[in-house]
């Protein structure tokens, strides 16, 4: 629960700079930088470039979370309004002249940069909604969880369209958290997964040939082993086949022989599988547990309903890019677009967790100031 | 719903949603902790054996095949790298537009595309087809220049088999040929069949088919490590490859070449061989073909002329024509009689031209009014039909069979060939057999002149002369001589000790070879050995080839060519008395007419250059008609009019 530990020893001396900055958070940021660099260097032994890229993106997250870190919670929820509003008009941008790439329209050109809008309601939508429950604090009426699900719902539609099933579901989880941190009554959370539940065929009847083939090649990988499911099928390979100790860094034959496919990005996790083993995996379920129950007590700890809120979703976003990541690359759950926090190459994915851990140092930070 | 007016109690519900999270992040963590040991501990073994396979490729290495020489060294099979152009079926979608497009690039022509769909057709699981082979150079670096316009269109460096020699001795080489599904099963059947993994061709006849598991060698592997894309990484291990052992033929090639050339455009068949040995030094069967034509598949149009031809080229004449062998039977005959007391040397059988048996009359072909007075020497000679017809009479059918079968007539002789006739040694017992009749004595008397129910195959009469002159001793005939180690250079010899040996009174075989000596010097084959410096021991034969009435003159002018007799004679050399045959032989003209004067300057031919080193004049073949007067000691046997 307390930093004292590891505050006496490092503490004193990033606190004397930076003083908004936690120390377990950034000690078990450090620990997974660091696994994913050296897992990183081994699944793009091919692509020598992007070691150096990722490096770079590290840079790049690092700064976003101390500046945002350095923002005050009335700062992040001034701004909470503003994102959601220009995400999603971005949203909508996309979709009427975004950038199709892989026969999506994900991108939006905006002449120095390409964004991706929907990565930025990762953020957005539970910023949204911990600053609408904020203002109902202490009188959250039915209705609310209404306006909450229309403000959740309205971006995700959006991003479906796109196609991003994805990142749709991380954003409707996103706002999940944040409504059923706010207190969503359970009878109605109860209710929602039996409709959810019995959504299912309809959901399956609306979603795409390809989303269709992941969620069949789950439960029978074995079934189109050289096409659909080869995915799948080769990651829980190289998992299995790294047994209890690994390959050892580096040696991962399934790797180095290009049989894991995006093994820089979404299934890194299988690269690091196979050459780490159990053991490695062990090391690597317990620091992303370290990394979410610091989150949780930083929620816990929060003093405003919108850092409480703010700081349980993410952590409960956390929990889920890893759960669903991981399980998806195991073959537990359908392949999806979803990169292992701080391991998977790619900037976007970091510069938002990054911006997220940011969050939360701000919440940890200003824990004992009551606002007004 | 009752307002959350209370941030206390607000805090406490959060608290408490806080804990509930809490579970589903720890319960979330413990599936995938289960997840991952089911799949690292508990599916590792599988898993990991699974990874390995990825890895690792088994990449057949094909041994070379072995080389094929003559007794001389002379190679007469061997093998030569060529680049072939290969259209991988899966990866194209239009294949007649690719080859269209193909044939702007390198030469393709009609042949070509018959053959590869004759290919596609034969060979259902055939994936990588040849449109075009043996690329020359220019045309190799035409297509490697544009290659990469034709996916699936692959250029592969593969090892050819060639026979220089083009036609000759295409009968006992014969020809290696795609591996079709038959000789899947037939590869199943042999002592290593992962021996022949990735190996796409394989004898089909001849002793490329005979001697197959030894010139195939043992396909080697190596352990390759390759990545998805199927690219070689490294190579982890390598099982040797076994080069296929070299045949060494008992074949003259020059000699076989010679004969070839002798028979000109005849057709027929020609064995020699050495009677020490059985080694088989020259085996032809006319007309021939090219066993190049086959190695990468014949195309349709070839084969139909080849298949269709009335002059069957593909039959192996000496292996699998069974005929009658006319006179040439007599000296077994004469043997027979010496050895089965039967005759004496001097007993004399008057001649007048005719024999009557039963009412009928068995005419001969010599001259008006018969031989006269003929001992057993004479009849060799002269080739008397009338003491053979009384001989056969008085020796009955079984005592013939009796004594002919050591010799291997009407038997199958064992050489190292597949596909070899037996052809029919008659009895009584055979007849029962076969067409369940009693044996009548009438049909004793053309036995004695080797028609009727006679039936041998040209290897067996040479097999026979081989065996009569070396005193009985039965020598298996094989074409084969030694296998050589294609890398030390070993040899091993194939046929080593005699098989038999047939019991026979030394001067009795004396007799029979002074009598067939005298043939050639002063009876029917005088003409064709005048002048030679050695003495060789003969006889001629005629076959008749269709029944003639016996009150129908024989015409040669006017009987079609087909219908003209065959020709045949046997021979061994030297025969002067002690010294030991160097070679026998049998051979036969088809349609050829008389035994003299087609086959036996063919016989002279050989033996003037196979003891000599001799070569006929160049050009034409050996003659014709060698200026004999037929009348002279012509010996014309009719079988009598078939019941």
């Amino acid at each position: 629960m307390s930093s004292e530990p590891i505050g006496h020893r490092v503490g004193p001396w990033l606190r004397s700079r930076l003083p908004e900055l936690d120390p377990v958070l950034l000690a078990v940021l450090g620990v997974l930088s660091l696994v994913g660099l050296a897992t990183l260097y081994s699944a793009a032994s091919d692509h020598p470039g992007r070691f150096g890229e990722q490096l770079r993106n590290y840079g790049l997250a690092a700064a976003l979370m101390i500046a945002v870190a350095g923002l005050s919670p009335r700062m992040l929820k001034r701004l909470a309004l503003p994102v959601y509003v220009v995400g999603l008009l971005l949203l909508v941008g996309v979709l009427v002249g975004g950038v199709s790439v892989k026969g999506a329209q994900r991108w939006l050109d905006l002449g120095v940069m390409r964004v991706q809008p929907a990565e930025m309601m990762k953020l957005g939508v539970p910023l949204m909604l911990a600053w609408y429950f904020d203002r109902r604090e202490g009188a959250v009426r039915r209705r609310d969880f209404a306006v909450a699900a229309l403000l959740v719902l309205v971006p995700v539609a959006l991003i479906v369209r796109e196609p991003d099933l994805g990142t749709a579901l991380l954003v409707l989880a996103a706002g999940f958290f944040v409504i059923f941190f706010a207190g969503l009554p359970w009878m109605w959370l109860g209710a929602m997964l039996g409709g959810a539940l019995a959504s299912l065929p309809v959901a399956w009847t609306l979603m795409h040939d390809y989303q269709r083939n992941r969620i069949l090649m789950l439960v029978d990988p074995m079934s189109d082993p050289l096409g659909k499911g080869f995915h799948t099928l080769q990651a829980m390979i190289a998992i299995g086949s790294g047994g209890f100790f690994g390959k050892g860094w580096m040696q991962g034959t399934q790797t180095h022989l290009e049989f894991i496919p995006e093994r820089t990005s979404d299934f890194i996790f299988a690269v690091y599988s196979e050459e780490f083993g159990l053991v490695g995996n062990l090391v690597l379920l317990v620091l992303f547990l370290a990394l979410v129950a610091r989150a949780l007590t930083i929620a816990h700890q929060a003093a405003t309903p919108f850092t409480r809120l703010l700081a349980g979703s993410i952590a409960m976003i956390l929990f889920t890019f890893a759960f669903v990541n991981m399980g998806m690359v195991s073959g537990i759950l359908p392949v999806v677009g979803v990169p292992l926090p701080f391991i998977s190459y790619g900037g976007t994915a970091l510069v938002t967790l990054g911006m997220a851990c940011g969050m939360l140092m701000c919440v940890q930070s200003h824990r004992k100031m009551v606002q007004m | 719903m009752k307002l959350l007016r209370n941030p206390e109690r607000e805090v406490f519900y959060f608290r408490t949603r806080l804990v509930a999270a809490t579970a589903v992040v720890l319960g979330g963590f413990a599936l995938l902790l289960g997840r991952l040991a089911v799949l690292q501990v508990i599916r590792h073994h599988d898993l990991y054996t699974q990874a390995e396979q990825n890895r690792i490729a088994k990449v057949p290495v094909t041994a070379n095949r072995g080389l094929i020489k003559d007794r001389n060294g002379e190679i007469i099979a061997k093998n030569y790298s060529a680049y072939t152009l290969e259209i991988a079926l899966d990866q194209v979608r239009d294949v007649e537009r690719t080859i269209d497009d193909l044939s702007k690039v390198v030469p393709i022509e009609a042949r070509d595309r018959r053959r590869f769909h004759k290919l596609i057709e034969d060979y259902k699981r055939i994936d990588s087809v040849p449109i075009r082979t043996r690329l020359t150079d220019q045309e190799v670096a035409r297509f490697a220049a544009q290659s990469f316009r034709f996916p699936g269109v692959e250029l592969r460096a593969r090892l050819f088999r060639q026979y220089p020699l083009g036609e000759t001795a295409s009968h006992v080489l014969g020809y290696i040929g795609r591996i079709s599904p038959g000789d899947e099963q037939r590869i199943d059947q042999f002592a290593d069949p992962d021996g022949y993994e990735g190996t796409e061709f394989i004898g089909k006849i001849g002793v490329e088919s005979s001697y197959e598991e030894y010139l195939h060698g043992t396909t080697g592997f190596e352990q390759v490590e390759i990545t998805a894309g199927g690219h070689p990484v490294r190579t982890l291990a390598r099982s040797a490859t076994v080069p296929g052992q070299n045949l060494v033929l008992s074949i003259d090639i020059k000699l076989q070449q010679l004969i070839e050339k002798a028979f000109g455009d005849r057709r027929g068949a020609l064995i020699a061989i050495e009677p020490d040995t059985g080694d088989v030094l020259a085996f032809v069967s006319k007309p021939t073909f090219d066993p190049n034509l086959f190695v990468d598949g014949i195309d349709p149009l070839s084969w139909d002329g080849l298949n269709n031809s009335p002059d069957k080229p593909l039959l192996n004449r000496a292996l699998r024509g069974t005929y009658p062998i006319g006179s040439t039977y007599k000296p077994f005959l004469a043997l027979a009689a010496l050895e089965l007391g039967k005759r004496r040397p001097d007993s004399v059988t008057y001649d007048p031209g005719f024999f009557w048996y039963a009412g009928h009359e068995f005419r001969e072909g010599g001259p008006p009014g018969g031989h006269g007075m003929v001992d057993l020497h004479k009849s060799i000679v002269v080739s008397s039909d009338v003491y053979y017809y009384a001989l056969a009479n008085d020796l009955g059918v079984d005592a013939i069979h009796d004594f002919m079968q050591p010799f291997g007539f009407g038997q199958i002789t064992g050489i190292d060939l597949e596909g070899e006739l037996s052809g029919v040694l008659p009895s009584s017992e055979w007849k029962e057999r076969r067409f369940h009749q009693k044996w009548y004595g009438g049909e004793t008397i053309s036995i004695g002149i080797g028609q009727g129910y006679n039936s041998f195959t040209l290897l067996q009469l040479a097999h026979a002369t081989a065996t009569l002159a070396s005193g009985g001793v039965v020598m298996k005939p094989h074409v084969v001589r030694a296998i050589e180690d294609p890398s030390t250079g070993k040899r091993r010899l194939t046929v080593l000790s005699e098989s038999v040996r047939i019991r026979l009174n030394p001067r009795n075989v004396e007799f029979v070879r002074n009598a067939m000596v005298d043939v050639n010097l002063t009876g029917t084959g005088r003409a064709a050995f005048a002048g030679a410096p050695y003495h060789a021991a003969g006889k001629t034969g005629t076959a008749q080839v269709i029944g003639i009435a016996q009150n129908e003159k024989y015409n040669e002018r006017k009987v079609e060519e087909r219908h003209r007799d065959h020709s045949l004679f046997i021979a061994f050399a030297p025969a002067e008395p002690g010294a030991r045959p160097k070679i026998a032989l049998a051979l036969l003209v088809e349609n050829g007419g008389w035994g003299a004067m087609a086959a036996a300057p063919i016989a002279r031919e050989v033996f003037d250059y196979y003891l000599l080193g001799k070569l006929p004049p160049a050009g034409a073949p050996a003659p014709h008609d060698d200026g004999v007067e037929p009348v002279a000691a012509a010996s014309r046997q009719d079988a009598k009019v078939r019941r």
